[in-house]
This record gives C-alpha cells, structure tokens and sequence, in this order.
C-alpha cells in the first residue's frame, strides 16, 4: 500500500469528528507549532518540504508564503480556496466532507505561520452542506481551545469563517475569489499588486487551496524533509486525484507523485482500468483545461518513457506531445466517446464561466461554443478548423486571468491530436451528428 | 427601485442570522455578508426579487445597484420565482460520458418541462448547471443543498416520487 498522508484515517468511522480526529492524532501539529515553534520555523517547514500548490498551478507553496509583505500595523490574511469547480476535479469536496478537521487544523497552523488573526475558507455555494460541516468542526475546535481567543493559552488568537460562493467558476482564480469575498462580482484584478502585497480589504494575503493547507499538520508532525523525501523530484509528497469518465472505478485516490499512469490507470487500487470490453481512447489529466492527450502519449511519452504522474512528467514534451498535473482530475475517455462532442462541451461551459472583463476571452468562448457546435451538429465547413485554432492563439496570453487560456488549451488540444476526427464531422455531417455517433478512423495523428 | 413601500424583510430568527454574519467582518466590511445574505434570503423565498434586493442594500448599508451587480453574476441567485423544487443539473462532459444525456432526457420527460421552466403544479422546476464537484459519482443534480448521484432513470423516477409527496 502506498503511503497516505491526507486519506491514512478518512474511513474511520466517526472521523469527521473531533473526538475521533483527536484521537487519530489530530491537533498535535497545532499543540507542536503553537507550543514549540516560531512562525517563521513553520514557514520554513513549509518550504523544506516544497509541497506544491494543489488547485492546480503548483507553486510552491512555502516560497508563495515567502512572499507575503508584513507591514506593521496593518493585518494580514490567510483564505482557502474551496471553490473546487474545474471540471473533473472533486478531490477538495471529498476531503471536505469526510474529514473536516484535517483542513481546520492545516488552517490553524497555517494561520499561525503567517500571523493572521482572522481566517477564511471560501467554499463554492452549491456545496451548502459541506459548509454546514465545516462550520461544525470549527465550533467544535474552539470548545476544545484550538481556536478563538488565547489559543492553547498561548496568546495566538484566530477566528475562521466558511464563506459560501455563488456558483461562479471563476472565484477559483484568487483574486477574483478575493473580490467575491469582499462582496463584489468575481472580476479577476490586475496584477501587479499581487495578493500577498495588497489581497484582501487591501491587505497581505495569501491564497491557498484546500489539499495544500490540508498537508500542513503532516509536515509540522514529521518535518518538511520527510514531506520532501515522498514523491519524485521537484513533485513531492501525495496528490489526490479525482478520477472520473470511463473507468471501473471512479473515485479520489491518493497517489505517491511519480505512480506511473499506467499503474494508476489500471491497477485494483485505483481507476482497476478501462470499463470492461471497451478500450481507451484519450486522457485529460489534470483538468478540464489541461490539453487532451490521444491514446499513445498517455502511458509512455513521445520519447518512449514511461509517463508518471507528476508535474514534470505529464507535462513532458510540452503542449505538443505532453498535458499538465493541473488539478488532478483525471477525466478517462473510451472509443464511444466523441472528442468533437465533448470539445463543444468544454467549450460551452468556459463561455458560460468567463467573467466577461476581457474581451478575447468574452468573445472568443463564445465563438470557440459556436463553431464547436455547428461542427458537432452537421453545419460545420473546412475552414472552420483553423478557424478554431486562430481563435484559440487570439485568447491565449491576451487575458488579465488564466480563464482564457484554460478555454484554449482543450479546444487547441483536440484539434492538435484529433484533427482527422474534426475533419470527418465535417465531411460526413449526416452519419456524424447521428446520436451516439463517433469516428473510428484512425485517431490520434501527433 | 419602486416607490410603493418594501413588503420583503427577513424573519425575525433570519434577521439574527444575518446580523451574525455581518459581524464576522472587520469593521467597514460589511458588504462581505452580501453572499451569505443573499443565499439567506432565498432559502426564505425560494428567489431573490429586486424588492429583496433593496432590502438586503439597506440592512447592508450600500446602494442597491452593488446587490442588484452581485446578484445577476452569481448563478446559483433564482431572480425569478421557481417551482418548490429546483432541479439543478448538471450539464458538463464528466457526467455525460456517465450516461447524463440520457437520464437528463428521461427527467425532462417525466416531468414534461424544459429548462429554464417549472410543472403546472408549481412543484419542479429544472435549470441546467456547469460542474458541481461530483465528477466520479455522475451522473448528479442538486435540489437546494441535497446532491443526488449515480443517477439511472429509475433513481430519477423514486426521488421525483418522493419530492412530489
């Protein structure tokens, strides 16, 4: 069995408790950091163990809590992103519910290592009970002395509040989440400044996901270099992945960074495989806006190796023959899936979640939904293929968030990988708009 | 904003909640509450109408227009009235690769209405959503805070029996 470091108690029964987290050892990294450390030696902690950023861009966190200013005076903050809404991704959703301390104790050290009094986690609103949860656990941890005044009698005060979204994809990008937090539409800011100068009411702030805040109390109970020492290279420790599409065995696994994909593909203790009499098709891995990966590039790279799963793996060979880690959802596609299909699909839903600040992102998501669905509808003509992918370079880079990109990347992608597919839409409309229709040509061409 | 007097205000137990919330901001930051209100006042409603809206600027102490911007951003807001049920489905590709299509189809039949529209008897209403989180247990859809997963079209007949009681 590999190691857990967020999932090891998760099916105890009673866990989301704090009777029986405490008593699967749970607060001790609040007993040690508070009682025996310095701010400064958690953050430091924190670097050593270079665990990266989990919502899916993967900075590393310590040097993120490096860079907060701490001008005198002046408060600073701390928030969690729990806006989890990538599709693919339900990882922070399930930790949430089952667990509920691990991310109250994460905060609670993590809060102590940037010197915020007042913290806060922003949830998306559709998961309303999940916040009922949340707001349980805390109640339960400030009875026991974790939090509110005088913690542990130690003179560190700090307060947590669940702030519920309002079902906007893009309050996951972190200052548009900081804007929803302030009462406000999620207009993603213009950086520079970046939060950690100016974030919150104006304030430093750090943003952070929930799986990364949730590997906090493991580093402060085991240190950052036993954090460091799991996984493979500069990809370390654990990461959920939430698998879904067509496999036996949907689900949130965590994995060892650097399992190889195939293990996790089709081993028993994870996806156990393709469903059964069906083989694979295509890979998104991290995400619905990390580029698709076609069949022959999933397990091995365009070299040869074997691919692992791992920031610098799944991205090796760059957008050309590679994907991204991303957030870690990991969407399996059989040959009944129509990549055309499920491109409009995306498509739909990024037009639907932009902000509409930027004009290439408002426009082109919704030209990108439009071609998309005339070729997946039988209208589609020759030129509309390019014209997908001039659209794609118009967006990408040209916006003040990554929501652009995040459009770009799987419509660039499918055309990269499944252009002969496309094509075929096109040329045969009748047989391709059929229900249920999909192109068994020949798929990938790379 | 009318000139007729506001009709709309919390419930007496709600306006404690809301009263609460505003509280959990540092002084000057009141306008945080807005979400949390908001969702306050449609669990009261069913939907937030502008009378609504106007009432939660003035409890917040801000001009209307900074609810009214806030309030037809955020999609989860019904700014018109729905059925006692909103069926919330969910429309994005991991859960049509589980067969979500289909069932979407068979609910719609069953309940003889498209999105966006609410059954005579004013019990359902059914509006399309993008990813709730639930990717691995898909096909999904929401009814207020309740997620319903795995969905076949026999589940989908049981649980619409159940809310029509």
């Amino acid at each position: 069995m590999a190691r857990k470091i967020l999932t090891e108690h998760i099916n105890v029964p009673g866990i989301e408790t704090f009777e029986v987290y405490r008593k699967q050892g749970g607060y001790t990294a609040v007993e040690k950091a508070i009682k025996t450390m310095t701010p400064e030696e958690v953050v430091e902690e924190a670097k050593k163990s270079g665990v990266r950023g989990r919502g899916g861009a993967g900075f590393p966190m310590g040097m993120k809590w490096g860079f907060l200013a701490k001008p005198e005076g002046v408060p600073r903050y701390l928030v969690c992103n729990a806006d989890e809404s990538e599709p693919g991704t339900f990882k922070d959703h399930y930790l949430m519910k089952m667990i509920p301390h691990l991310l109250i104790e994460g905060m609670i050290v993590s809060s102590f290592a940037l010197g915020a009094n007042k913290s806060f986690i922003y949830v998306r609103g559709e998961l309303m009970y999940v916040i009922h949860i949340l707001e349980k656990a805390i109640e339960e941890a400030k009875a026991q002395g974790f939090l509110g005044k005088n913690i542990l009698g130690s003179g560190y005060d700090l307060e947590l509040v669940v702030q519920p979204g309002g079902g906007a994809y893009i309050c996951g990008e972190e200052t548009a989440l900081l804007e929803s937090l302030e009462g406000k539409r999620g207009n993603p800011r213009n950086k520079p400044p970046f939060p950690a100068v100016k974030g919150l009411y104006q304030c430093p702030t750090v943003v952070n996901n929930v799986e990364s805040i949730s590997n906090m109390p493991w580093i402060i109970n085991n240190g950052g270099e036993a954090y460091a020492q799991i996984g493979v290279g500069r990809s370390t420790g654990t990461k959920l992945i939430s698998a879904s599409g067509h496999i036996q065995k949907p689900g949130v696994y965590e994995i060892e960074l650097g399992l190889s994909v195939e293990e996790f593909m089709n081993s028993d203790e994870y996806c156990g495989g393709i469903r059964k009499g069906h083989h694979l098709k295509a890979l998104v891995a991290g995400g619905s806006s990390v580029p698709i990966l076609p069949a022959n590039l999933i397990m091995k790279t365009a070299n040869g190796e074997d691919r692992l799963m791992s920031y610098e793996s799944l991205s090796d060979g760059g957008f050309a023959t590679g994907s991204m880690l991303g957030s870690g959802g990991f969407i399996v596609f059989d040959e009944t899936a129509c990549i055309v299909k499920n491109t409009w699909n995306f498509s739909r839903f990024y037009h639907h979640e932009s902000c509409g600040q930027c004009s290439p992102c408002r426009e082109g998501t919704g030209w990108m939904e439009k071609v998309l669905h005339r070729i997946e509808h039988g209208h589609g003509s020759m030129h509309d293929v390019d014209l997908l992918v001039d659209i794609t370079k118009k967006i990408e880079g040209n916006t003040i968030c990554p929501l652009g990109d995040a459009a770009s990347w799987p419509v660039a992608s499918a055309i990269r990988h499944f252009r002969d597919e496309f094509v075929w839409h096109i040329t045969h409309p009748s047989e391709a708009s059929a229900p249920g229709a999909v192109y068994r040509g020949d798929m990938a061409l790379v | 904003m009318t000139d007729t007097p506001n009709t709309v205000a919390f419930t007496p137990e709600r306006l404690v909640k809301a009263q609460e919330m505003i509280a959990r901001y540092p002084e000057g930051r009141q306008k945080s509450a807005l979400l949390p209100i908001l969702h306050l006042m449609q669990e009261q409603m069913g939907w937030v109408s502008s009378e609504a809206m106007d009432y939660v600027a003035e409890l917040l102490d801000i001009k209307p227009v900074e609810v009214y911007e806030v309030a037809t951003f955020y999609t989860m807001f019904h700014l018109e009235p729905v059925g006692k049920h909103v069926i919330e489905y969910c429309r994005t590709g991991p859960c049509c690769l589980m067969g979500g299509e289909e069932v979407y189809a068979h609910l719609r039949q069953k309940l003889g209405i498209n999105p966006g529209e609410t059954t005579t008897d004013g019990k359902f209403t059914i509006k399309e959503v993008e990813c709730l989180a639930a990717c691995g247990w898909g096909p999904v859809f929401q009814v207020r805070e309740k997620y319903y997963m795995n969905l076949t079209n026999e589940k989908v007949d049981e649980i619409i029996d159940e809310l029509s009681k």
